[in-house]
């Protein structure tokens, strides 16, 4: 008989003792690596008197921040929370005009017309393969303080909007809270008719025309409620050298925005591009055994898949262009990282004041990640 | 119909609605070609440019030692030359390498289309300098890549591991060897874009490496650490982190330890990178069939050597196009180390020259920005073209 050894190798052979021995030694080299860089924080800041708490967000700011009612003798608690005003501005107005834009390049670049596809590859080619900075200080420096004309001279394309080197103003709503609820009427009754048509185009297969009922239901709506709520466009009138009415955009604005979203927008047709191609051939080319129109087969066949590949790589995108609004900083656009590093110019603590920066970051980042995902699992296609 | 109108009538004039769009985009484009013609060859001031052209290219970098940079440059092409036509070599002898029964002008032809705007690059500089110098160092340049090429194709086979030390100390050699001229903390122009770049991109690689290999790991606190390292990067705005070292880093090392600014750069663009890379690694970890891994196991391999010898290579081939995506932004990202952190980078010293002697208040950012531009154009480019031709060469996607 043979004799079968069944007591466990010692310690030091063990695959189990190593695994938690090489485990617990990086664990202690990562708290070790964070206690020194804590430990000289507290030592550094102890040598130079400076505090290493957040009792500073108390501290009045003594700076204004132009365009806001945010004043100098406010904490700078209240800059922050201004800071983050502008940064989610800026970001939604930019994912929104980048997404429109990106679409618009990415199905050019796919254009049966070959100048429309070679002027779409020559946006996306040039814009992205820029730094982004550049874009930005361009945008400002060369386009919007020294392009646009002195508001004396200002252009007024169609007499409703004004554009200078002081701003640029466009028609504002009047009465806007009211009429955005209308607005909000109006999209959920253009939903519920395309709802019910579909539903008789599935039960009966008649036609359902539901995104043309939508439309006019909405325009219905809307129309109704627009002199229902009695609102009006507040369109910006020129005087002299004043501009009063409509709302502005200051040129620091103007600078950020335009060039986050031309870049952001080359990026995004790039991703519209590649999702449309990776979209099987066969189902296109099964729309047209079918005899589907090209608008039906784009729409209904290949966009919504499409669409479903295109979410990852639209929601990174949309995390990069929150975090690249920061370089507003550098035209002064007062965002969160031009409103940190100012603060901490007139005195704040810097190490707190930038962690501070970062974290809040740190949660919008977040925030968008599961924004994303929720959208991702609701696209995804239902499998076993 | 001629071959041209039937061309015209399905890339053009297809409907009637497609013949509105191709005057109305027609017009667009040719006002645009216009007024950038226009601005080149008529309005364009160009001689902001010409003045500063060196500071432009490297800075403040002393000029006695400018001959430093040039010979850096050409052992640069000679070595990058060797390496490729070592590869050239391996893939003949596997029979992987492409045809070559086309004849001296295809070759030419197609050479031509992958590096003109290198060639591009070179010319505009050479047409602006107005010295010798330049002109010497790009024939070097040339000649240097093109000999290197040859040569590397012709060497015998026994001499590869002492080529690939060679090419993997050539960096460390150059920077050195750059740098015993005027330390780093002094460079500036495209010289320190570049230099930026390289370095931070070398240091993460280990770096994303071991992060993606973690947060693949069966254990539970090697993966927790690598995802809370990526996840903490990945939520942070490069810009916030260059200004936040560029006032606090000195907080968190002992006083007589803390680094220069072109340090402090790099340690940020390092760690940044890495956690993008990570991701990166990790998808080309996920894109390898799991029985690649059993077999070597199979084998008898330990998992060290299975890791290096069989995993990596495979899923790091699998990401090369997306590791070069990461490069580009990391040679775009660059110019962030100029405007958080006052180093003087190419678009900083852009900015620089136009306020600055005869040029101050001339209006001639235009111009400036335009240079930049090109310049970053012209390598991000490049890169991006050489990488799509790597995918192809390597089919990803295709098997």
């Amino acid at each position: 008989m043979i004799a079968t050894r069944t007591s466990r190798p010692p310690l030091w052979r063990d695959v189990r003792v190593l695994k938690w021995a090489f485990q617990l030694a990086v664990l202690v080299a990562a708290v070790a690596l964070v206690y020194v860089l804590v430990i000289n924080v507290n030592r550094n800041s102890e040598r130079l008197n400076i505090p290493t708490d957040f009792g500073y967000l108390d501290n009045p700011s003594q700076f204004p921040i132009p365009d806001s009612d945010f004043r100098q003798t406010q904490p700078v608690r209240d800059a922050v929370g201004q800071g983050l005003i502008n940064t989610v501005r800026v970001s939604v107005a930019g994912m929104v005009l980048a997404t429109i834009l990106g679409t618009l390049v990415g199905v050019a670049r796919l254009s049966t017309n070959w100048l429309v596809r070679s002027a779409a590859t020559a946006f996306v080619e040039t814009i992205r393969n820029i730094p982004l900075l550049l874009i930005v200080i361009f945008s400002y420096g060369s386009l919007a303080i020294t392009t646009f004309p002195r508001i004396d001279e200002a252009w007024e394309p169609g007499g409703v909007a004004i554009l200078s080197n002081r701003g640029v103003y466009v028609p504002a709503l009047e009465e806007a809270p009211p009429f955005l609820g209308v607005v909000a009427v109006a999209l959920l009754a253009a939903w519920a008719v395309s709802r019910w048509r579909r539903e008789v185009a599935d039960r009966t297969g008649t036609p359902s025309h539901g995104g043309l009922l939508a439309t006019a239901t909405a325009a219905a709506v809307l129309i109704a409620g627009w002199f229902a709520v009695g609102a009006a466009f507040d369109v910006p009138v020129l005087e002299g050298r004043i501009a009063s009415g409509g709302l502005r955009i200051s040129p620091e604005l103007f600078a950020i925005g335009f060039a986050l979203v031309i870049y952001t927008a080359s990026h995004i047709a790039e991703i519209v591009r590649g999702s449309i191609q990776a979209v099987a051939s066969g189902q296109g080319e099964a729309a047209w055994a079918l005899a589907l129109s090209p608008i039906h087969r784009l729409r209904d066949v290949i966009l919504p898949q499409a669409f479903r590949i295109a979410i990852p790589p639209l929601g990174n995108q949309y995390l990069n262009l929150t975090k690249n609004s920061t370089l507003g900083a550098v035209v002064s656009y007062y965002e969160l990282a031009q409103v940190t590093s100012i603060s901490v110019g007139n005195g704040a603590p810097a190490v707190p004041a930038y962690l501070l920066t970062l974290g809040i970051f740190l949660v919008l980042s977040l925030v968008i990640s599961a924004l994303v995902n929720v959208a991702n699992r609701r696209a995804a296609v239902v499998t076993r | 119909m001629t071959p041209a109108r039937i061309w015209l009538r399905r890339n053009l004039f297809r409907t009637r609605f497609d013949s509105a769009v191709t005057v109305a985009v027609g017009l667009l484009v040719a006002y645009t070609l216009f007024r950038l013609v226009r601005f080149v060859l008529v309005t364009g001031r160009w001689e902001v440019v010409r003045v500063n052209l060196k500071l432009l290219l490297v800075g403040r970098y002393p000029n006695v030692h400018l001959p430093r940079v040039a010979v850096a440059l050409v052992v640069a092409a000679a070595v990058g030359g060797v390496v490729a036509g070592m590869v050239r070599r391996h893939q003949a002898a596997a029979g992987t390498a492409e045809h070559r029964s086309q004849g001296l002008g295809r070759r030419a032809a197609g050479l031509l289309g992958r590096f003109w705007p290198v060639l591009v690059g070179i010319g505009l500089l050479l047409g602006l300098s107005g010295t010798a110098g330049p002109w010497l160092t790009a024939v070097g340049f040339i000649g240097a890549a093109v000999a290197g090429r040859i040569a590397g194709e012709h060497l015998p086979a026994r001499l590869d591991p002492l080529l690939i030390l060679v090419a993997l100390a050539t960096p460390f050699g150059l920077v050195a060897y750059v740098a015993d001229g005027a330390g780093w903390e002094d460079w500036g122009g495209v010289l320190l874009n570049v230099f930026l770049a390289l370095a931070s991109m070398v240091l993460c690689f280990p770096l994303g490496v071991l992060a993606a290999l973690g947060r693949r790991s069966t254990l539970p606190i090697v993966r927790g650490l690598s995802t809370i390292y990526i996840e903490l990067l990945r939520g942070m705005p490069l810009f916030v982190l260059l200004l936040m070292a560029n006032v606090a880093l000195g907080f968190f090392v002992p006083p007589d330890l803390s680094p220069g600014k072109v340090v402090r750069a790099i340690v940020v663009f390092t760690l940044f990178t890495g956690a993008y890379l990570a991701e990166i690694v990790r998808g080309g970890l996920q894109s390898l069939p799991p029985g690649q891994e059993e077999a070597a196991k199979a084998l008898g391999m330990s998992p060290v050597s299975t890791t290096f010898l069989i995993v990596l290579p495979q899923a790091l081939r699998n990401v090369i196009p997306a590791q070069v995506g990461q490069l580009i932004s990391l040679f775009k990202d660059t110019t962030l180390a100029g405007a958080a952190m006052g180093l003087f980078d190419l678009l900083d010293v852009g900015q620089v020259i136009t306020r600055q002697g005869d040029f101050a208040g001339q209006r001639l950012t235009p111009e400036a920005y335009a240079f930049v531009a090109l310049l970053f154009w012209l390598g991000s480019y490049t890169m991006s073209r050489e990488s799509q031709r790597i995918e192809r060469k390597l089919g990803v996607g295709e098997r």
